[in-house]
């Protein structure tokens, strides 16, 4: 692929984390680095062990593929490669690619002298992931306690995981995550609709000014975040949507053994009308 | 850096949020049990902590002296025993004896006799006495097997010491509240205990527990073909009824169920099997030895229906998965409670 003409000016040395000068290239439009390399490396490995997990398995309908952890017996230890071993190896690789990928990011924000809020956003989504299978399973003491890989088996662990604690509805941090998600696709629809109006007033006239897209929100709600706070607005919603998904889990379990619905009994029990 | 006034009310409203819902938290580390194949869910999960609490708060009484065998029938030398007449006299005396601990502590034995004619019927506590020593029997031989064993159940098992147990129900309408359009409460929406203090309907009970009502809401066919009948009123009652079995059981649905699809069989723990007649004999419990007495019990032992005080889960289990934490009172009291005749 060519290089574009403005393209060299941005492509400097330097910024690297580790490994120096020895990944500090680009392949075509695509920066290195050694977390490019690690990246690489993890997402084979476990892509390949993934594979060769499904071809032990007893099928090949997609849908219907899984890869299981271990067995609740076999605790935090190592677990024979057929019995969740390969699960334990494929989740070491699946956090070992989406943690280089994020430190890349960072590589790359490092040689532009840029903020780190994109690999800052991304991490949080590798917490998502972290939280499932490495945090709550170590909180409960047994690998067994995390998903498995398959598209509909994942689903129905969730499923029942959510049962486990008779309605998952009534969990508290699961409510402010879930409000937050909603919150996300509402701010992100009406700033992409806005922005969208500004830029297709009509075929032949003038796109809009930034001004217009204030006043517009001014008149309806009286108040424009404005174009700058949107995007803080936006990343702060994101961002607590995932980071309460995952409070809403690790407490089920580790910090809270019986039903969500029982949790509230605090709010029956305050002294205003017991 | 200069924090805005929107960051301290976000951060104030974050920490209001945060640090009462984490006073309200239990700590690991928790058991855990495997009910499945690995990596589907099937699991449960418990604090050892609060169990022990839970257990310890259980009084189990200590068993009466065996008794030396009289070698007379009870129906020889005592008037007016119809249930317990083929019992040897020494062991009916025990018997009594430990009922009087198990169900009137306080009102000793003039709660179901009458002082002057023991053999007297007058009170109508010695008549549903009589009725319940039936189905403890029936409990104990019919559902045995499939339900009640290895713990089986004595007087004990629901009563703990009082004449009325804890645990029972009778038909509840509910908070009083406007009719015509403005009743909107439809017999939900009240976060009641009997349903694990949700806002699922407060009373499952009536129809699912006391007349064999259908608790089965899933759809058998992919697409709505007409023969499937429930509403999303029936599913929730079940949902309610469920709720209630597994806050009564100390368990969760994982523990009869596999999510991914409730109604299979196939798919199930074999604990469920125990649980579909547990509802069996509840509702036989209920109609057969419960419901016909209510000509019997006063007014002041009704409910505001009008209806006698039922049984359901949390009568005999209160929290735990086997009731009285698994104590077998029963094996003090095979003769007397679980062979003889039964009806």
């Amino acid at each position: 692929m060519a290089m574009l003409s403005f393209e060299r000016k941005y492509r400097v040395r330097g910024g690297t984390l580790l490994g120096g000068d020895m990944f500090d290239f680009w392949v075509g439009p695509f920066y290195v680095g050694l977390f490019g390399v690690t990246t690489v490396f993890f997402t084979f490995l476990g892509t390949a062990l993934i594979i060769f997990a499904a071809s032990q398995g007893p099928t090949w309908n997609i849908w219907q593929i899984s890869i299981a952890p271990p067995d609740l017996s076999y605790g935090l230890a190592f677990a024979p490669l057929l019995k969740g071993g390969l699960w334990q190896i494929i989740t070491i690789c699946a956090t070992g690619a989406f943690v280089s990928w994020a430190l890349r990011e960072v590589e790359i924000c490092r040689k532009l002298g840029i903020g780190y809020h994109v690999p800052f956003a991304f991490s949080f989504a590798i917490l998502a992931y972290v939280s499932l299978e490495i945090i709550r399973p170590l909180l409960l003491g047994a690998w067994g306690h995390a998903f498995p890989y398959g598209i509909m088996s994942h689903l129905d662990w969730v499923s029942n995981v959510g049962y486990q604690y008779l309605h998952f509805h009534y969990n508290p941090a699961h409510m402010i995550a879930v409000t937050l998600f909603f919150t996300t696709v509402l701010a992100l629809a009406l700033h992409g609709g806005l922005i969208l109006s500004a830029a297709n007033p009509g075929k032949g006239k003038t796109m809009r000014t930034p001004e217009y897209e204030d006043t517009f929100f001014r008149d309806t709600i009286g108040y424009s975040i404005g174009t700058l706070g949107i995007h803080r607005l936006g990343f702060f919603l994101a961002i607590s949507a995932v980071f309460w998904s995952a409070v809403c889990i690790i407490i089920s379990g580790p910090f809270w053994s019986r039903g969500w619905p029982e949790w509230w009994d605090w709010w029956l029990n305050l002294p205003i009308w017991i | 850096m200069r924090i805005p006034v929107y960051g301290y009310i976000l951060g104030a409203v974050t920490i209001m949020l945060t640090v009462p819902m984490m006073m309200t938290w239990e700590a690991p580390p928790m058991d855990t049990a495997q009910v499945g194949y690995r990596g589907t869910g099937m699991e449960l999960i418990s604090n050892p902590r609060l169990v022990a609490k839970n257990a310890a708060a259980v009084e189990i009484p200590e068993a009466q002296e065996p008794a030396e065998k009289s070698g007379d029938k009870a129906s020889d030398v005592y008037e007016n025993v119809p249930v317990l007449g083929d019992l040897d006299q020494a062991e009916f005396d025990r018997l009594m004896l430990a009922i009087t601990e198990w169900v009137s502590p306080e009102e000793g034995c003039g709660y179901c006799h009458s002082d002057e004619n023991l053999a007297d019927d007058t009170k109508y506590t010695k008549i549903v006495a009589r009725r319940m020593l039936q189905m403890t029997k029936t409990i104990n031989n019919q559902w045995g097997e499939v339900h009640a064993q290895p713990t089986g159940v004595t007087c004990y098992t629901c009563h703990r010491g009082q004449p009325v147990p804890q645990n029972v129900w009778s038909t509840n309408p509910g908070l009083p509240e406007y009719g015509g359009i403005a009743a909107s409460r439809m017999g939900q929406n009240l976060a009641s205990k009997e349903v694990g203090t949700t806002s699922l309907p407060y009373d499952p009970f009536t129809e699912l527990l006391g007349k064999d009502g259908k608790i089965r809401v899933a759809a058998t066919t992919v697409l709505p073909e007409g023969t499937m009948t429930s509403s999303i009123q029936d599913t929730e009652k079940t949902y309610a009824l469920m709720m209630h079995m597994s806050q009564s059981l100390g368990a969760n649905c994982t523990f009869c169920h596999n999510s991914r699809n409730f109604a299979d069989w196939s798919q199930s723990p074999a604990t469920r099997v125990k649980a579909w007649h547990g509802i069996k004999m509840v509702n036989q419990i209920n109609q057969t030895y419960i419901d016909p007495l209510a000509s019997v019990f006063p007014d002041n032992r009704k409910g505001p229906e009008g209806d006698v005080l039922k049984v359901n889960c949390a009568t005999c289990h209160a929290g735990a998965n086997k009731p009285l934490y698994g104590a077998n009172m029963l094996k003090d009291y095979v003769t007397e409670l679980n062979a003889a005749k039964s009806q």
